[in-house]
This record gives C-alpha cells, structure tokens and sequence, in this order.
C-alpha cells in the first residue's frame, strides 16, 4: 500500500517539528517522495503524528480470556492510536517460557494491528524465587524482564537477577514497592483511607523499594526501568539518580497523572488501582515530573477486568483499570494542564517510549517504520462504557468530557483503523 | 462528586450507610425519634404497629451476636416481619456473590436491609443496587462505619449529658481498626462536641487521623484529664500477632482504664464500651462495673436507637 497524506498538521515529538506538510508511506515506511500513490488521506484540520507507543497493555492472553481476548485489546489499542505496545508478563501462565512468548507474537502478528513487544518474567512463575531463561526468552522476542505487579521480596534474588540481566544487557522493569510494607494494603495510606477505613499502603513503601533498586543499580550498572511512579518521593529519588547518570528510565500511569485518593469518592472500585493513587501533592508532583522530563512516558496501565471482578466491596475488587482508549485524551489533558505543546505533550507517548523500547518507530523520519495516527486533538466525547472497544469498561473517567479522537491508525504502512 | 448515596433527592435519609456526610439535622432528627421510642421499651406491650407488614433482613456476612439480636427486637417492636440469615454459613461459601444474595432476596420483597460486612463499604455497594423501595441500614463494615452504634454512642451522651456543646470525650484503644471509633467521631464532630481526643499507641492509631477533627494523645493520663465522656474500645486478641502490640498485659498497663486512670477524668465522667469487652485487657471490671460506667444503659438505648432509624428510612 502506498500512501499519501496531504493537508495534515504534522506533529514529530523527536524533532519538536509542529506545521502544515504531508507524507508519503511505501513499503511500510516513510518515504520522502511517492508517485501514483493507492491512497490520497486528505487530512486536513487534523493532526498527523506518530503512532502511540504504550510501555503497559494487559492483552489478558493467555489465561484470562473471560476478561478480554487478544482481539478485543487489539481492536481497542488501534482505536487509541497505539500502534506497539508492550504486555507485561502477568498472563496465566506467565511469560516465563519461550513458548508462550512466541505463540503469543504469532498470534498478534497474524491479528494485524499494533506491534507487540512482550516483557518476559524476571522469575519463573514470577515467584520472586528462581531466575527465567531470559537468553532464550529473548530470542522469542522478549524486550525486557519485570515482576509486573507480582512482589520481589526477597532482595538477593532482586540482586542476582539484575547481576545476570546486566551481563547480557537485558533491561529490567520493575515496580517499587516493597513488598512486606505494601502487605494487605488497598488504598493510599492517608487521610481518605483512614477515613474509608481501608488499610493503606504507605508511600514509603515506594521510596523504601526505589532505594533498594537503585542501590543495586549502581551495584551491576542494570539498566532499569522503573515502572508506574506513585508518590513525590519516588519523583526525587529518580531525579537525583538521573543526575547521577545512572541508567534508569521510568514512567507513569495515565490515572496517577491525574486523579488522586479522593476520587475514590464512596469506594469506587474503579479507583482500586496497583499502586494506590496517591494525595494530591503526590499526583501534582507526578504530573509536573512528567513535563520537565524527569519521568520519561505516560504509558495507560490497561488492565481489562470484568464486571464480576468490580462488583464487590472495594478491597476484594481486582485492581486496575481499562486505559488504551483514553491514553491519546489523557495525555492531551495533562499536557494542556502543563502548558505544554503538542509536541512536547506526545514524545511522552511517542519518542520517548521507543527511546526505552529501543525501536525506531515514534519518530517521522524518512526510513522509520510508518506507524502513524491521525486524530482531532479537540473533539470531545464522554467516556462511556459502551464506546469502548476494550471488553474492559471499569474506568474512573466514565462520565469524563474529554478531547482527543482517531481518525486513521497505520502500522506498517497499513490502514488498521479508520473511524 | 456524587450525591451522598445515602439521601434521597429530597436530602431525606434513604439509607443510613455511615454517619460522615449526614447532616446536623437528620441526626438530631434520629435521636430525637429514639427518645419517643425509649418509652415504647418501657411499656408492658413494647410495640408499635409503624413498619406492620414489612420485611427486615438481617444479612450479616460477619459473625454478631449482640448487634444482630437488638437490630431484631427494634424490628419486631415496630411490628416488621424479621429474616435473620448468616450468610458466613451459606451463600458466601457456596461462591454466589454478595449481589446475587441481594437480589434474590430482593425478589422475597425486602423492605429492609441490615448489612454487617468485613469489607468496608460493602454496604454502598449494595446500596447502589438495590431497587428505590428498598433500604440499606449498615450494621458495621470492615473498619469503616458503624452508624447505628455511634448513634447510641451520641444518645447515651446526650442522654446524661444534655447537650455537646461543652463537652471533651476520649477514646481510648485500637482506632485504627475501629468502625464505632470512626462512627462516633464523626457524630460529635458533627453535633458540635468542642474537643475529642483519641488516645492510642501509633500502632493503632490510623495515619492522618487528625484529619477527622480529633486530638491525638498517646499518653492515656494526659489524654483523659477533665474529660467528660471516656469511650473504650475493644482490643481483639489478633492485634497481638500483627506486631501491633507486645501482649495484652502490656496494653492494659499502658491503655487499661483503672479506678486510678479515670480519677483523672471529671467527677461526673461516664465511661462507655461498644462490647462486648475484654476484662482486665482494655478495662478493669472495678470500673466496667462501677458508679460512672454507662455500659448496659447503651444497650438499651441501641434497640430505640435502631427503631428510630428503621423507622424513618422506612417512612422516607
């Protein structure tokens, strides 16, 4: 397919580049000239940038295919705009054998939408016991190795498995949170559980956790990720280790960004989210972190989770959140909060993402990879649960006016949605 | 934010979930109703013909004996038809889930539910599901409300002491895991009681709990000086193992309430317990038994308190 997109506001976040232009596609690249295209796009008042790029997206598969199929986030991921997206390993089984993984990438490839990068487990079953194969985990098309949400408790075996990742220079993605503070904890150890009589997870059981890591970060020179921020401590923790030069990158979840403990309102199970969200000076810290560039991406968190895991009291309900259809409005909605530009609003989910994934899509060079999106940045929409495509509808932002809408998602020069 | 769940659009009390968020008057409007009903106890024939007709369910997911029994005979008193049902022994273990118990008893046409659960707000759940008719009454959920105790907690007060207005109450024990603690505070906060302290070791104190209007001593002396009303809390043995607490002998050193301790209080100090209670752990029997306490009296007043409350969500 040969592609021509005309009269679009072309957005690049890796070269700050924000104006009128067009852009040709062949071969499933960017090209810079195209004759006799099959396709003229005319996307006039629209905005054309790369496609998203989203660091957390549970597809459920395997195991859990009463919450959602591999089809179904698929679908929702390519509505979002996201055109890769990495899966942590927290399936049933884990990814913690070879094959897994690679039935898991034939089964996306022969789906056709977004690209998907598989993060292996760190430990076998992620029971923080012994080590995976992460060599030949690798060679399936693992990009990483992470507990997911599953505790590290035991901080030798944290040591040896980032000894032996840095060895072969496997990066390492890691929540913080230690695991023995975080115990029987569901809410935000604060004011508003105290008075929802929830019991909390004290924020220090991020920063305690975030020392440990990057402690043993300069110990082995891992190179580390460090997944789904939550509190302002963990914030300057990872300030002062940038400044140090050490190899770590993190991110944070869409919801983090923007909402906070007292949303949990009169127990919404929507909120029950890993980690807690957290005070408002916590969520504010996170937010402005993420505009100066001391957290590198947004990244959506998408959790899937049926209605039977939602309807119960809120510490039995199964956390998380459905995200990749809101992760284009989000973003946008903290960016205009930040006063940031638009370019500056998306490397948080294009550019910035690729640089931790190591990929070359997230950019519009010629010879990059032609995963693009085209949107409105400002038609808006209420979030509701029937214009979901995910088979996951449990979100905080139902009801939520928000802008932001696809028109066209490509990948691999290939029109996978258009609305 | 949304509309308290537990007001209809008329602001009436539709549900009583937790006492945070009801107003002053809806308050004073229950106590009010439970004074005309602590005559009807009294009487040689202790009922009232109000809810004839109408069902109450007694739904508790968590075993109780005391609160379940004086919820029944509030029940029976104002006439109601009364299903008891202990779902730790039947439903719950069978896997059917907290709302389809609900609603199959909904379609034995419930008027009302009383819902004690060890999940916080459970309760609201519930609430949000059911038809318009029915009503939701919490009977305790995890460590988050327990309404109709902290409203015969505020009753009894006002009972002896007439108004708030000028009065320091102390609670003394595990506020951390304590729903009538939470309940309580929130009712004298709300009704104007000038100062409450809560006294505790850090362990069981919650974080922030400052924040409900409290004044936080760690200190049992210091906090129970010139007090007018002491509350003592149960302490439950499992508190011991969770690295809460060395031993119940060093609790009740520190946090017991003695002859000695409660001296340091007014003269005319009332000294109240939830129950049921742990002699010789959170409170020595020369003092549950003594002149000041007020123990069985609250008791009494949770089974007016209760067809207050039955009665007016009813009517609403």
């Amino acid at each position: 397919m040969r592609l021509h997109i005309k009269n679009a506001r072309v957005v690049d976040p890796a070269s700050g580049k924000d104006g009128a232009g067009e852009l040709f596609i062949a071969d499933g690249k960017i090209s810079k000239e195209l004759s006799k295209p099959d396709r003229v796009i005319d996307a006039k008042g629209l905005v054309l940038a790369p496609g998203f790029i989203d660091l957390a997206a549970r597809l459920r598969e395997p195991g859990y295919e009463y919450k959602a199929t591999l089809e179904s986030e698929m679908d929702a991921a390519v509505a979002g705009g996201v055109t890769s997206l990495a899966c942590p390993p927290d399936t049933d089984p884990p990814l913690d054998e070879p094959g897994l993984v690679d039935m898991l990438r034939r089964r996306a490839k022969a789906l056709a939408r977004a690209r998907v990068y598989p993060i292996g487990a760190l430990t076998v079953k992620l029971s923080g016991e012994g080590l995976t194969e992460m060599g030949q985990l690798t060679d399936a098309g693992c990009v990483a190795f992470s507990q997911a949400n599953a505790p590290l408790a035991d901080t030798q075996v944290l040591w040896r498995a980032l000894q032996y990742a840095a060895t072969f220079g496997y990066p390492v993605w890691l929540r913080a949170e230690d695991a023995w503070l975080a115990k029987g904890g569901v809410a935000h150890d604060g004011e508003i559980a105290t008075r929802l009589g929830l019991p909390g997870i004290p924020a220090f059981a991020e920063t305690i956790a975030l020392g440990t890591i990057l402690e043993l970060v300069r110990a082995t020179g891992a190179r580390v990720h460090v997944c789904r921020l939550s509190s302002a401590g963990a914030v300057d923790l990872i300030r002062r280790a940038k400044q140090e030069k050490l190899p770590v990158t993190c991110d944070v979840g869409i919801h983090h960004a923007h909402l906070c403990d007292l949303d949990l309102g009169y127990f919404d199970p929507n909120c029950r989210l890993e980690p807690p969200l957290r005070s408002q000076r916590d969520r504010d810290a996170l937010a402005r972190a993420l505009a100066e560039g001391v957290v590198d991406c947004l990244c959506s968190d998408h959790t899937p989770v049926d209605e039977d895991g939602k309807h119960v009291p809120f510490a039995l309900a199964e956390p998380g959140a459905t995200g990749l259809e809101l992760l284009l409005p989000l973003t946008l909605k903290w960016g205009q909060a930040q006063k940031l530009s638009l370019a500056a609003t998306l490397a948080r989910i294009t550019s910035e993402p690729a640089r931790v994934l190591g990929i070359p899509s997230g950019r519009l060079a010629a010879g990059a990879p032609a995963d693009l999106v085209i949107f409105d940045p400002d038609a808006s929409f209420t979030v509701a649960a029937a214009s979901l495509r995910s088979q996951g509808k449990n979100t905080p932002f139902l009801g939520y006016e928000l802008a932001g809408r696809v028109h066209f998602t490509i990948v691999d020069g290939k029109v996978v949605y258009e609305s | 934010m949304q509309r308290n769940p537990q007001l209809n659009e008329k602001g009436e009390l539709q549900h009583l979930l937790s006492i945070e968020g009801l107003p002053r008057e809806i308050l004073l409007q229950i106590l009010d109703t439970a004074e005309s009903f602590a005559g009807v106890t009294e009487r040689e024939v202790k009922k009232v013909p109000l809810l004839r007709g109408k069902s109450v369910f007694n739904l508790f997911f968590e075993p109780s004996t005391r609160t379940r029994t004086t919820f029944e005979i509030a029940a029976k008193r104002l006439s109601a038809d009364v299903i008891n049902l202990n779902i730790t022994v039947s439903s719950a273990t069978k896997g059917e889930s907290l709302l389809d118990t609900v609603a199959n008893l909904s379609a034995m046409q419930a008027d009302i539910f009383v819902v004690r659960h060890e999940s916080s707000g459970a309760p609201f759940l519930i609430a949000r599901h059911v038809k318009p008719h029915e009503h939701v009454i919490n009977a305790g959920d995890g460590r988050h409300s327990h309404p109709t105790q902290g409203l015969l907690d505020l009753f009894t007060i006002r009972h002896y002491k007439k108004d708030f207005s000028g009065l320091t109450v102390a609670i003394v024990g595990d506020v951390l895991h304590s729903r009538v603690a939470r309940s309580l505070i929130h009712g004298l906060t709300t009704l104007g009681a000038p100062e409450v302290r809560v006294i505790g070791p850090q362990t069981l104190l919650p974080a922030g709990v400052e924040a409900l209007g409290v004044r936080v001593f760690h200190d049992m002396r210091e906090g129970l000086a010139d007090c007018d009303v002491v509350v003592m809390l149960r302490l439950q043995n499992e508190r011991m193992r969770g690295a809460l607490l060395p031993s119940a002998q060093e609790y009740f050193k520190h946090y017991g309430l003695t002859a000695d301790k409660l001296a340091l209080a007014k003269r005319d100090a009332i000294v109240m317990h939830p129950g049921p209670m742990n002699r010789g752990v959170e409170i020595d029997s020369t003092v549950a038994d003594g002149p000041h306490s007020v123990i069985l009296p609250q008791v009494t007043f949770g089974i007016a308190v209760r067809m207050a409350v039955m009665s007016i969500v009813a009517g609403n």
